[in-house]
Protein backbone atom coordinates (compact mmCIF):
# COMPACT_ATOMS: atom_id res chain seq x y z
CA UNK A 1 0.00 0.00 0.00
CA UNK A 2 1.19 3.46 -0.85
CA UNK A 3 -0.51 5.33 1.97
CA UNK A 4 1.82 6.88 4.51
CA UNK A 5 -0.67 7.37 7.28
CA UNK A 6 -2.64 4.77 9.14
CA UNK A 7 -5.26 7.27 10.25
CA UNK A 8 -6.13 10.73 8.99
CA UNK A 9 -8.72 12.75 10.84
CA UNK A 10 -9.85 16.15 9.59
CA UNK A 11 -12.14 18.56 11.40
CA UNK A 12 -14.05 15.90 13.24
CA UNK A 13 -17.18 17.14 14.93
CA UNK A 14 -19.78 15.26 16.96
CA UNK A 15 -22.77 16.53 18.87
CA UNK A 16 -25.12 14.58 21.14
CA UNK A 17 -28.36 16.51 21.44
CA UNK A 18 -27.13 19.92 22.55
CA UNK A 19 -23.84 18.66 23.96
CA UNK A 20 -20.74 19.03 21.80
CA UNK A 21 -18.70 15.89 22.44
CA UNK A 22 -15.94 16.32 19.86
CA UNK A 23 -15.09 19.76 18.56
CA UNK A 24 -13.02 20.22 15.40
CA UNK A 25 -10.41 17.56 16.07
CA UNK A 26 -7.74 16.86 13.43
CA UNK A 27 -4.70 14.60 13.62
CA UNK A 28 -2.82 11.95 11.69
CA UNK A 29 -1.36 8.69 12.90
CA UNK A 30 1.64 7.39 10.97
CA UNK A 31 2.10 3.77 10.10
CA UNK A 32 3.90 1.83 12.78
CA UNK A 33 3.58 4.38 15.55
CA UNK A 34 1.87 4.17 18.89
CA UNK A 35 -0.51 7.07 19.18
CA UNK A 36 -2.02 7.88 22.54
CA UNK A 37 -5.19 9.84 23.08
CA UNK A 38 -5.00 11.19 26.57
CA UNK A 39 -7.68 12.89 28.56
CA UNK A 40 -9.81 12.72 31.68
CA UNK A 41 -13.12 10.88 31.87
CA UNK A 42 -15.72 12.41 29.60
CA UNK A 43 -13.19 14.31 27.50
CA UNK A 44 -14.40 12.67 24.29
CA UNK A 45 -11.82 9.90 23.92
CA UNK A 46 -14.25 7.05 23.52
CA UNK A 47 -16.47 9.09 21.20
CA UNK A 48 -13.50 9.68 18.91
CA UNK A 49 -12.55 6.01 19.06
CA UNK A 50 -16.10 4.95 18.23
CA UNK A 51 -16.09 7.22 15.20
CA UNK A 52 -12.70 5.88 14.07
CA UNK A 53 -13.97 2.31 14.32
CA UNK A 54 -17.18 3.08 12.37
CA UNK A 55 -19.42 2.49 15.38
CA UNK A 56 -20.56 6.09 15.38
CA UNK A 57 -21.08 8.55 12.56
CA UNK A 58 -19.57 12.01 12.96
CA UNK A 59 -21.75 15.07 12.33
CA UNK A 60 -19.03 16.44 10.11
CA UNK A 61 -15.39 15.88 9.27
CA UNK A 62 -13.43 13.22 7.42
CA UNK A 63 -11.74 10.06 8.59
CA UNK A 64 -9.58 7.83 6.42
CA UNK A 65 -7.98 4.61 7.59
CA UNK A 66 -5.16 3.33 5.39
CA UNK A 67 -6.62 5.52 2.68
CA UNK A 68 -10.16 4.15 2.98
CA UNK A 69 -12.70 6.88 3.53
CA UNK A 70 -15.00 5.70 6.30
CA UNK A 71 -17.99 7.37 4.66
CA UNK A 72 -17.76 5.28 1.52
CA UNK A 73 -15.43 2.41 2.32
CA UNK A 74 -16.35 1.41 5.87
CA UNK A 75 -16.23 -2.32 5.29
CA UNK A 76 -12.77 -2.20 3.66
CA UNK A 77 -11.50 -0.06 6.49
CA UNK A 78 -12.91 -2.47 9.07
CA UNK A 79 -10.90 -5.26 7.45
CA UNK A 80 -7.67 -3.47 8.40
CA UNK A 81 -8.11 -3.01 12.12
CA UNK A 82 -8.94 -4.77 15.37
CA UNK A 83 -10.70 -3.17 18.33
CA UNK A 84 -10.42 -3.87 22.02
CA UNK A 85 -13.14 -2.12 23.92
CA UNK A 86 -13.16 -0.39 27.23
CA UNK A 87 -15.16 -3.12 28.89
CA UNK A 88 -13.82 -6.38 27.57
CA UNK A 89 -16.64 -7.35 25.27
CA UNK A 90 -16.42 -11.09 25.07
CA UNK A 91 -19.20 -13.63 25.07
CA UNK A 92 -19.86 -14.40 28.73
CA UNK A 93 -21.63 -17.69 28.17
CA UNK A 94 -18.97 -19.15 25.91
CA UNK A 95 -15.52 -20.51 26.64
CA UNK A 96 -12.34 -18.69 25.67
CA UNK A 97 -11.72 -21.04 22.81
CA UNK A 98 -15.28 -20.80 21.48
CA UNK A 99 -14.99 -17.03 21.54
CA UNK A 100 -11.78 -17.15 19.53
CA UNK A 101 -13.18 -19.62 17.03
CA UNK A 102 -16.38 -17.67 16.45
CA UNK A 103 -14.54 -14.41 15.93
CA UNK A 104 -12.05 -16.17 13.66
CA UNK A 105 -14.91 -17.50 11.57
CA UNK A 106 -16.50 -14.05 11.43
CA UNK A 107 -13.18 -12.73 10.21
CA UNK A 108 -13.30 -15.15 7.33
CA UNK A 109 -11.02 -17.94 8.52
CA UNK A 110 -11.92 -21.45 7.48
CA UNK A 111 -12.99 -23.92 10.18
CA UNK A 112 -9.55 -25.49 10.28
CA UNK A 113 -7.69 -22.18 10.23
CA UNK A 114 -9.97 -20.88 12.99
CA UNK A 115 -9.04 -23.80 15.25
CA UNK A 116 -5.33 -23.40 14.55
CA UNK A 117 -5.44 -19.65 15.14
CA UNK A 118 -7.48 -20.04 18.33
CA UNK A 119 -4.91 -22.45 19.74
CA UNK A 120 -2.03 -20.17 18.74
CA UNK A 121 -3.60 -17.21 20.48
CA UNK A 122 -4.51 -19.17 23.60
CA UNK A 123 -0.86 -20.13 23.87
CA UNK A 124 0.41 -16.65 23.10
CA UNK A 125 -1.77 -15.12 25.81
CA UNK A 126 -1.22 -17.96 28.31
CA UNK A 127 -4.88 -18.92 28.38
CA UNK A 128 -4.36 -22.56 27.38
CA UNK A 129 -5.33 -23.93 30.76
CA UNK A 130 -8.58 -22.00 30.82
CA UNK A 131 -9.38 -22.54 27.14
CA UNK A 132 -12.56 -24.52 27.75
CA UNK A 133 -13.72 -22.77 30.89
CA UNK A 134 -16.64 -20.38 30.88
CA UNK A 135 -15.49 -16.77 30.85
CA UNK A 136 -17.81 -15.95 33.73
CA UNK A 137 -15.11 -17.25 36.06
CA UNK A 138 -12.27 -15.33 34.45
CA UNK A 139 -10.36 -12.62 36.29
CA UNK A 140 -10.36 -9.10 34.84
CA UNK A 141 -6.82 -9.63 33.60
CA UNK A 142 -7.65 -12.87 31.81
CA UNK A 143 -10.70 -11.28 30.26
CA UNK A 144 -8.63 -8.40 28.93
CA UNK A 145 -6.07 -10.80 27.52
CA UNK A 146 -8.78 -12.74 25.74
CA UNK A 147 -10.31 -9.50 24.51
CA UNK A 148 -6.98 -8.43 23.07
CA UNK A 149 -6.40 -11.89 21.61
CA UNK A 150 -9.72 -11.62 19.77
CA UNK A 151 -8.77 -8.33 18.18
CA UNK A 152 -5.47 -9.85 17.05
CA UNK A 153 -6.96 -12.81 15.23
CA UNK A 154 -6.16 -11.46 11.79
CA UNK A 155 -2.92 -9.78 12.83
CA UNK A 156 -4.41 -6.43 11.87
CA UNK A 157 -2.14 -3.62 10.75
CA UNK A 158 -3.92 -1.24 13.09
CA UNK A 159 -5.13 -1.95 16.61
CA UNK A 160 -7.46 0.25 18.62
CA UNK A 161 -7.17 -0.12 22.36
CA UNK A 162 -9.74 1.69 24.47
CA UNK A 163 -8.29 2.17 27.95
CA UNK A 164 -6.51 -1.18 27.83
CA UNK A 165 -5.45 -1.18 31.47
CA UNK A 166 -8.31 0.56 33.26
CA UNK A 167 -9.21 -1.54 36.27
CA UNK A 168 -6.15 -3.76 36.15
CA UNK A 169 -3.82 -4.31 39.09
CA UNK A 170 -0.23 -3.05 38.66
CA UNK A 171 1.17 -6.47 37.80
CA UNK A 172 -1.41 -7.24 35.14
CA UNK A 173 -0.98 -3.72 33.82
CA UNK A 174 2.73 -4.25 33.33
CA UNK A 175 1.99 -7.53 31.56
CA UNK A 176 -0.45 -5.72 29.29
CA UNK A 177 2.16 -3.10 28.50
CA UNK A 178 4.65 -5.82 27.59
CA UNK A 179 2.09 -7.38 25.29
CA UNK A 180 1.42 -4.04 23.62
CA UNK A 181 5.16 -3.42 23.19
CA UNK A 182 5.63 -6.77 21.51
CA UNK A 183 2.81 -5.90 19.12
CA UNK A 184 4.64 -2.73 18.22
CA UNK A 185 7.77 -4.75 17.52
CA UNK A 186 5.80 -6.83 15.07
CA UNK A 187 5.04 -3.65 13.17
CA UNK A 188 1.48 -2.89 14.19
CA UNK A 189 0.18 0.63 14.40
CA UNK A 190 -1.52 1.21 17.72
CA UNK A 191 -4.09 3.80 18.67
CA UNK A 192 -4.81 3.82 22.36
CA UNK A 193 -6.89 5.93 24.64
CA UNK A 194 -5.96 6.29 28.24
CA UNK A 195 -6.57 8.40 31.28
CA UNK A 196 -3.24 7.36 32.74
CA UNK A 197 -0.47 9.75 31.89
CA UNK A 198 2.08 7.20 32.93
CA UNK A 199 0.69 4.80 30.38
CA UNK A 200 0.89 7.28 27.52
CA UNK A 201 4.39 8.19 28.62
CA UNK A 202 5.43 4.53 28.68
CA UNK A 203 3.90 3.37 25.45
CA UNK A 204 3.13 6.17 23.06
CA UNK A 205 5.38 7.68 20.42
CA UNK A 206 3.06 10.63 20.15
CA UNK A 207 0.32 11.84 22.43
CA UNK A 208 -2.71 13.99 21.78
CA UNK A 209 -4.10 15.65 24.87
CA UNK A 210 -7.84 16.17 24.73
CA UNK A 211 -10.20 17.88 27.10
CA UNK A 212 -13.83 18.89 26.71
CA UNK A 213 -13.85 17.51 23.18
CA UNK A 214 -11.04 19.74 22.02
CA UNK A 215 -7.51 18.82 21.06
CA UNK A 216 -5.24 20.80 23.34
CA UNK A 217 -1.76 19.64 22.39
CA UNK A 218 -0.16 17.03 20.24
CA UNK A 219 3.45 15.83 20.28
CA UNK A 220 5.90 13.28 21.63
CA UNK A 221 5.80 12.78 25.39
CA UNK A 222 9.15 14.58 25.56
CA UNK A 223 7.92 17.51 23.52
CA UNK A 224 4.91 17.82 25.76
CA UNK A 225 7.10 17.78 28.77
CA UNK A 226 9.36 20.43 27.25
CA UNK A 227 6.27 22.54 26.79
CA UNK A 228 6.32 22.77 30.47
CA UNK A 229 10.04 23.27 29.97
CA UNK A 230 11.16 22.98 33.55
CA UNK A 231 12.94 19.95 34.91
CA UNK A 232 13.86 19.62 38.53
CA UNK A 233 17.22 18.77 40.00
CA UNK A 234 18.07 18.09 43.55
CA UNK A 235 21.44 17.69 45.20
CA UNK A 236 22.73 16.94 48.64
CA UNK A 237 25.63 18.87 50.07
CA UNK A 238 28.24 17.07 52.10
CA UNK A 239 28.66 19.71 54.80
CA UNK A 240 25.66 21.46 56.18
CA UNK A 241 27.73 24.63 56.52
CA UNK A 242 27.97 24.90 52.73
CA UNK A 243 24.24 24.90 52.18
CA UNK A 244 23.71 28.66 52.07
CA UNK A 245 26.52 29.43 49.64
CA UNK A 246 25.57 26.45 47.47
CA UNK A 247 21.96 27.53 47.20
CA UNK A 248 23.03 31.12 46.45
CA UNK A 249 25.20 29.90 43.58
CA UNK A 250 22.44 27.75 42.16
CA UNK A 251 19.90 30.54 42.45
CA UNK A 252 22.21 32.86 40.52
CA UNK A 253 23.13 30.39 37.79
CA UNK A 254 19.72 28.86 37.23
CA UNK A 255 17.62 31.92 37.80
CA UNK A 256 15.20 30.13 40.05
CA UNK A 257 14.21 29.92 43.69
CA UNK A 258 15.72 26.85 45.39
CA UNK A 259 14.00 24.86 48.13
CA UNK A 260 16.09 23.63 51.01
CA UNK A 261 15.24 20.63 53.15
CA UNK A 262 18.00 19.49 55.53
CA UNK A 263 21.06 19.00 53.33
CA UNK A 264 19.13 18.83 50.09
CA UNK A 265 18.57 21.64 47.64
CA UNK A 266 15.82 21.28 45.04
CA UNK A 267 15.61 23.69 42.15
CA UNK A 268 13.93 23.91 38.76
CA UNK A 269 15.88 24.60 35.57
CA UNK A 270 15.35 25.08 31.85
CA UNK A 271 18.72 24.61 30.26
CA UNK A 272 21.09 21.68 30.76
CA UNK A 273 24.19 23.86 30.09
CA UNK A 274 23.30 26.03 33.04
CA UNK A 275 23.29 22.96 35.24
CA UNK A 276 26.77 21.92 34.11
CA UNK A 277 28.04 25.45 34.71
CA UNK A 278 26.51 25.62 38.15
CA UNK A 279 27.98 22.28 39.14
CA UNK A 280 31.39 23.39 37.94
CA UNK A 281 31.01 26.54 40.01
CA UNK A 282 30.19 24.48 43.10
CA UNK A 283 33.27 22.39 42.51
CA UNK A 284 35.38 25.54 42.21
CA UNK A 285 34.07 26.62 45.61
CA UNK A 286 35.01 23.14 46.87
CA UNK A 287 31.50 22.31 47.97
CA UNK A 288 31.14 18.54 48.14
CA UNK A 289 28.04 16.89 46.69
CA UNK A 290 26.93 13.45 47.80
CA UNK A 291 23.75 12.93 45.88
CA UNK A 292 22.48 14.33 42.60
CA UNK A 293 19.28 13.64 40.67
CA UNK A 294 17.47 15.25 37.75
CA UNK A 295 13.80 14.75 37.22
CA UNK A 296 11.86 15.55 34.08
CA UNK A 297 8.31 16.75 34.52
CA UNK A 298 5.82 13.89 34.39
CA UNK A 299 2.93 13.96 31.99
CA UNK A 300 0.81 14.56 35.05
CA UNK A 301 2.47 17.93 35.41
CA UNK A 302 1.93 18.61 31.72
CA UNK A 303 -1.66 17.61 31.91
CA UNK A 304 -2.37 19.77 34.90
CA UNK A 305 -0.66 22.71 33.24
CA UNK A 306 -2.47 22.24 29.93
CA UNK A 307 -5.92 21.82 31.33
CA UNK A 308 -5.56 24.43 33.98
CA UNK A 309 -8.57 26.67 34.21
CA UNK A 310 -10.66 24.57 31.84
CA UNK A 311 -12.06 22.42 34.60
CA UNK B 1 4.08 -18.32 10.71
CA UNK B 2 0.91 -18.86 8.80
CA UNK B 3 -0.21 -15.76 6.96
CA UNK B 4 -3.71 -14.73 7.86
CA UNK B 5 -5.75 -12.79 5.43
CA UNK B 6 -8.90 -11.06 6.37
CA UNK B 7 -11.34 -12.24 3.78
CA UNK B 8 -14.48 -10.42 2.99
CA UNK B 9 -16.77 -13.13 4.18
CA UNK B 10 -20.10 -13.66 2.59
CA UNK B 11 -23.26 -12.75 4.38
CA UNK B 12 -24.62 -16.27 4.43
CA UNK B 13 -21.51 -17.63 6.13
CA UNK B 14 -21.65 -14.81 8.69
CA UNK B 15 -25.25 -15.57 9.52
CA UNK B 16 -24.49 -19.27 10.02
CA UNK B 17 -21.62 -18.40 12.36
CA UNK B 18 -23.79 -15.98 14.32
CA UNK B 19 -26.54 -18.60 14.61
CA UNK B 20 -23.96 -21.13 15.82
CA UNK B 21 -22.80 -18.66 18.46
CA UNK B 22 -26.36 -18.14 19.56
CA UNK B 23 -27.08 -21.84 19.94
CA UNK B 24 -23.86 -22.36 21.88
CA UNK B 25 -25.03 -19.63 24.24
CA UNK B 26 -28.34 -21.39 24.72
CA UNK B 27 -26.57 -24.66 25.47
CA UNK B 28 -24.22 -23.04 27.99
CA UNK B 29 -26.79 -20.84 29.64
CA UNK B 30 -29.10 -22.64 32.07
CA UNK B 31 -31.75 -19.86 31.89
CA UNK B 32 -32.28 -20.19 28.19
CA UNK B 33 -31.97 -23.92 28.28
CA UNK B 34 -34.80 -23.99 30.83
CA UNK B 35 -37.01 -21.97 28.49
CA UNK B 36 -36.68 -24.29 25.53
CA UNK B 37 -36.29 -27.70 27.10
CA UNK B 38 -37.19 -27.93 30.77
CA UNK B 39 -40.22 -25.64 30.77
CA UNK B 40 -42.29 -27.52 28.14
CA UNK B 41 -41.55 -30.85 29.80
CA UNK B 42 -42.36 -29.54 33.24
CA UNK B 43 -45.57 -27.73 32.26
CA UNK B 44 -46.80 -30.69 30.26
CA UNK B 45 -46.39 -33.07 33.19
CA UNK B 46 -47.53 -30.60 35.84
CA UNK B 47 -50.64 -29.26 34.10
CA UNK B 48 -51.48 -32.62 32.59
CA UNK B 49 -51.77 -34.35 35.93
CA UNK B 50 -52.99 -31.27 37.80
CA UNK B 51 -55.92 -30.28 35.57
CA UNK B 52 -56.50 -33.52 33.68
CA UNK B 53 -58.97 -35.00 36.15
CA UNK B 54 -60.84 -31.77 36.82
CA UNK B 55 -61.25 -30.62 33.25
CA UNK B 56 -61.47 -33.76 31.15
CA UNK B 57 -62.13 -36.46 33.70
CA UNK B 58 -58.68 -37.98 33.32
CA UNK B 59 -55.18 -37.37 32.01
CA UNK B 60 -55.69 -39.46 28.92
CA UNK B 61 -58.77 -37.55 27.81
CA UNK B 62 -57.07 -34.25 28.62
CA UNK B 63 -53.97 -34.84 26.51
CA UNK B 64 -55.48 -33.92 23.11
CA UNK B 65 -56.45 -30.57 24.69
CA UNK B 66 -53.28 -29.80 26.55
CA UNK B 67 -50.64 -30.98 24.05
CA UNK B 68 -51.50 -28.26 21.49
CA UNK B 69 -51.90 -25.81 24.40
CA UNK B 70 -48.44 -26.46 25.80
CA UNK B 71 -47.03 -26.44 22.26
CA UNK B 72 -48.38 -22.93 21.74
CA UNK B 73 -47.21 -21.75 25.14
CA UNK B 74 -43.76 -23.17 24.44
CA UNK B 75 -43.27 -21.45 21.12
CA UNK B 76 -44.36 -18.19 22.68
CA UNK B 77 -41.83 -18.51 25.45
CA UNK B 78 -39.02 -19.71 23.14
CA UNK B 79 -39.75 -16.80 20.80
CA UNK B 80 -39.62 -14.30 23.63
CA UNK B 81 -36.07 -15.42 24.43
CA UNK B 82 -35.00 -13.65 21.27
CA UNK B 83 -35.68 -10.20 22.66
CA UNK B 84 -33.87 -10.87 25.92
CA UNK B 85 -30.81 -12.15 24.09
CA UNK B 86 -30.62 -9.18 21.76
CA UNK B 87 -30.94 -6.76 24.68
CA UNK B 88 -28.25 -8.60 26.65
CA UNK B 89 -25.89 -8.57 23.69
CA UNK B 90 -26.37 -4.86 23.29
CA UNK B 91 -25.73 -4.28 26.96
CA UNK B 92 -22.48 -6.24 27.09
CA UNK B 93 -21.10 -4.29 24.15
CA UNK B 94 -20.55 -7.36 22.05
CA UNK B 95 -22.75 -5.95 19.30
CA UNK B 96 -20.29 -3.08 18.99
CA UNK B 97 -17.57 -5.57 18.43
CA UNK B 98 -19.59 -7.37 15.78
CA UNK B 99 -20.24 -4.08 14.07
CA UNK B 100 -16.54 -3.29 13.94
CA UNK B 101 -15.86 -6.54 12.07
CA UNK B 102 -15.79 -6.73 8.28
CA UNK B 103 -19.04 -8.69 8.28
CA UNK B 104 -22.44 -8.00 6.88
CA UNK B 105 -24.15 -5.46 9.10
CA UNK B 106 -27.32 -7.50 9.41
CA UNK B 107 -25.59 -10.81 10.28
CA UNK B 108 -25.90 -10.59 14.10
CA UNK B 109 -29.66 -10.02 13.92
CA UNK B 110 -30.22 -12.56 11.18
CA UNK B 111 -28.12 -15.13 13.03
CA UNK B 112 -30.25 -14.60 16.12
CA UNK B 113 -33.45 -15.25 14.19
CA UNK B 114 -31.98 -18.29 12.48
CA UNK B 115 -30.97 -19.73 15.84
CA UNK B 116 -34.51 -19.04 17.06
CA UNK B 117 -35.75 -21.59 14.53
CA UNK B 118 -33.55 -24.27 16.07
CA UNK B 119 -34.64 -23.31 19.57
CA UNK B 120 -38.28 -23.47 18.52
CA UNK B 121 -37.69 -26.88 16.98
CA UNK B 122 -36.15 -28.23 20.20
CA UNK B 123 -39.01 -26.77 22.26
CA UNK B 124 -41.70 -28.28 19.98
CA UNK B 125 -40.10 -31.70 19.95
CA UNK B 126 -39.66 -31.63 23.73
CA UNK B 127 -43.34 -30.90 24.34
CA UNK B 128 -44.60 -33.49 21.85
CA UNK B 129 -42.32 -36.24 23.14
CA UNK B 130 -43.34 -35.54 26.74
CA UNK B 131 -46.96 -35.77 25.66
CA UNK B 132 -46.23 -39.05 23.95
CA UNK B 133 -44.72 -40.50 27.10
CA UNK B 134 -47.77 -39.43 29.06
CA UNK B 135 -49.92 -41.47 26.71
CA UNK B 136 -50.88 -38.98 23.99
CA UNK B 137 -51.52 -40.84 20.72
CA UNK B 138 -52.69 -38.59 17.89
CA UNK B 139 -55.16 -40.03 15.38
CA UNK B 140 -53.32 -38.67 12.37
CA UNK B 141 -50.30 -39.93 10.48
CA UNK B 142 -46.76 -38.86 11.36
CA UNK B 143 -46.56 -36.48 8.40
CA UNK B 144 -49.32 -34.37 9.99
CA UNK B 145 -47.24 -34.17 13.16
CA UNK B 146 -44.43 -32.83 11.03
CA UNK B 147 -46.88 -30.29 9.58
CA UNK B 148 -47.96 -28.99 13.00
CA UNK B 149 -44.34 -28.73 14.11
CA UNK B 150 -43.59 -26.69 11.00
CA UNK B 151 -46.60 -24.45 11.59
CA UNK B 152 -45.64 -23.98 15.24
CA UNK B 153 -42.06 -23.10 14.29
CA UNK B 154 -43.22 -20.66 11.65
CA UNK B 155 -45.62 -18.91 14.03
CA UNK B 156 -43.00 -18.87 16.77
CA UNK B 157 -40.47 -17.44 14.35
CA UNK B 158 -42.90 -14.74 13.23
CA UNK B 159 -43.49 -13.82 16.89
CA UNK B 160 -39.77 -13.71 17.61
CA UNK B 161 -39.54 -10.76 15.17
CA UNK B 162 -41.90 -8.89 17.50
CA UNK B 163 -39.82 -9.75 20.56
CA UNK B 164 -36.63 -8.84 18.69
CA UNK B 165 -38.11 -5.39 18.14
CA UNK B 166 -39.05 -5.16 21.82
CA UNK B 167 -35.48 -6.20 22.66
CA UNK B 168 -34.03 -3.47 20.47
CA UNK B 169 -36.26 -0.75 21.85
CA UNK B 170 -36.50 -1.71 25.53
CA UNK B 171 -34.35 -0.08 28.16
CA UNK B 172 -32.97 -3.20 29.83
CA UNK B 173 -32.82 -6.97 29.56
CA UNK B 174 -34.76 -7.30 32.81
CA UNK B 175 -37.56 -5.25 31.33
CA UNK B 176 -37.67 -7.43 28.22
CA UNK B 177 -37.84 -10.48 30.46
CA UNK B 178 -40.79 -9.18 32.44
CA UNK B 179 -42.61 -8.13 29.28
CA UNK B 180 -41.99 -11.59 27.84
CA UNK B 181 -43.20 -13.37 30.93
CA UNK B 182 -46.29 -11.22 31.26
CA UNK B 183 -47.37 -11.60 27.64
CA UNK B 184 -46.64 -15.31 27.78
CA UNK B 185 -48.81 -15.80 30.87
CA UNK B 186 -51.67 -13.63 29.60
CA UNK B 187 -51.72 -15.05 26.10
CA UNK B 188 -51.43 -18.68 27.13
CA UNK B 189 -53.82 -18.67 30.10
CA UNK B 190 -56.47 -16.38 28.63
CA UNK B 191 -56.95 -18.78 25.74
CA UNK B 192 -58.26 -22.24 25.10
CA UNK B 193 -54.84 -23.76 25.85
CA UNK B 194 -55.83 -25.48 29.08
CA UNK B 195 -59.56 -25.04 29.50
CA UNK B 196 -62.75 -24.90 27.42
CA UNK B 197 -63.48 -21.21 26.83
CA UNK B 198 -67.19 -21.79 27.64
CA UNK B 199 -66.35 -22.10 31.34
CA UNK B 200 -65.06 -18.51 31.51
CA UNK B 201 -67.08 -15.42 32.51
CA UNK B 202 -68.51 -13.54 29.50
CA UNK B 203 -65.85 -10.78 29.37
CA UNK B 204 -62.98 -13.20 29.57
CA UNK B 205 -64.65 -15.40 26.95
CA UNK B 206 -64.66 -12.46 24.56
CA UNK B 207 -60.99 -11.78 25.24
CA UNK B 208 -60.02 -15.44 24.95
CA UNK B 209 -61.86 -15.70 21.63
CA UNK B 210 -59.89 -12.74 20.31
CA UNK B 211 -56.59 -14.08 21.62
CA UNK B 212 -54.36 -15.02 18.66
CA UNK B 213 -53.08 -18.00 20.65
CA UNK B 214 -56.60 -19.43 20.65
CA UNK B 215 -56.50 -19.44 16.86
CA UNK B 216 -53.12 -21.14 16.77
CA UNK B 217 -54.23 -23.78 19.25
CA UNK B 218 -57.53 -24.37 17.45
CA UNK B 219 -55.71 -24.76 14.14
CA UNK B 220 -53.33 -27.33 15.60
CA UNK B 221 -56.14 -29.25 17.34
CA UNK B 222 -58.15 -29.42 14.15
CA UNK B 223 -55.23 -30.81 12.21
CA UNK B 224 -54.53 -33.36 14.93
CA UNK B 225 -58.19 -34.39 15.07
CA UNK B 226 -59.08 -34.51 11.40
CA UNK B 227 -55.84 -34.42 9.43
CA UNK B 228 -57.00 -31.46 7.32
CA UNK B 229 -56.24 -27.79 6.91
CA UNK B 230 -59.22 -25.82 8.19
CA UNK B 231 -60.01 -22.16 7.62
CA UNK B 232 -58.43 -21.38 10.98
CA UNK B 233 -55.16 -22.91 9.79
CA UNK B 234 -55.09 -20.59 6.81
CA UNK B 235 -55.97 -17.58 8.96
CA UNK B 236 -53.13 -18.45 11.34
CA UNK B 237 -50.61 -18.90 8.52
CA UNK B 238 -51.67 -15.64 6.85
CA UNK B 239 -51.43 -13.84 10.18
CA UNK B 240 -47.90 -15.25 10.55
CA UNK B 241 -46.95 -13.93 7.13
CA UNK B 242 -48.47 -10.56 7.99
CA UNK B 243 -46.50 -10.35 11.24
CA UNK B 244 -43.26 -11.04 9.40
CA UNK B 245 -44.10 -8.52 6.67
CA UNK B 246 -44.82 -5.82 9.26
CA UNK B 247 -42.28 -6.56 11.96
CA UNK B 248 -39.24 -7.67 9.95
CA UNK B 249 -38.80 -4.24 8.31
CA UNK B 250 -39.55 -2.47 11.62
CA UNK B 251 -37.02 -4.61 13.48
CA UNK B 252 -34.35 -4.11 10.83
CA UNK B 253 -35.06 -0.39 10.91
CA UNK B 254 -34.72 -0.26 14.71
CA UNK B 255 -31.56 -2.35 14.48
CA UNK B 256 -29.95 -0.02 11.97
CA UNK B 257 -30.94 2.97 14.03
CA UNK B 258 -29.09 1.69 17.10
CA UNK B 259 -26.02 3.55 15.98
Amino acid sequence: MQVENAIEVKHLFKKFDQQIAVNDVSFTVKKGEVFGLLGPNGAGKTTILRMLTTLLKPNSGDITIFGHDLKTDGKKARATFGVTGQYASVDEDLSAKENLIIFSRLNGLSKKAAHIRANELLKEFSLEKSADKSIKNFSVGMRRRLDLAISLITRPALIFLDEPTTGLDPRTRTQMWDTIRSLVKQGSTIFLTTQYLEEADNLADRVAVIDHGKLIKIGTPDQLKQQLSESTMSLKVENNSDITSASKTLQLRLNNQPKIIDNTITIKFKNTDQVIDSLAELKKQQIGITDFTVQQPTLDDVFMALTVGTN
Amino acid sequence: MMEIKKNHTNTFQNIITMAYRNLLKTLHNPDQFMDVLIQPIMFMILFGYLFGGAIAGGVHAYLPIIVPGILAQTILSAASGSGTQIREDMETGIYDRFKSLPISHIAPLAGQLLADISRLFIACVASLITGYFMGWRPNVSFSWIVVIVLIAIFIGWAISWIYALVGLLAKSATMVESISLMTMLLLSFLSNAFIPIKTLPKVLQAIANLNPMTYVITAIRQILAHGTFSNTTWIVLLAGVAIVLIFAPLTVWAYNKQN
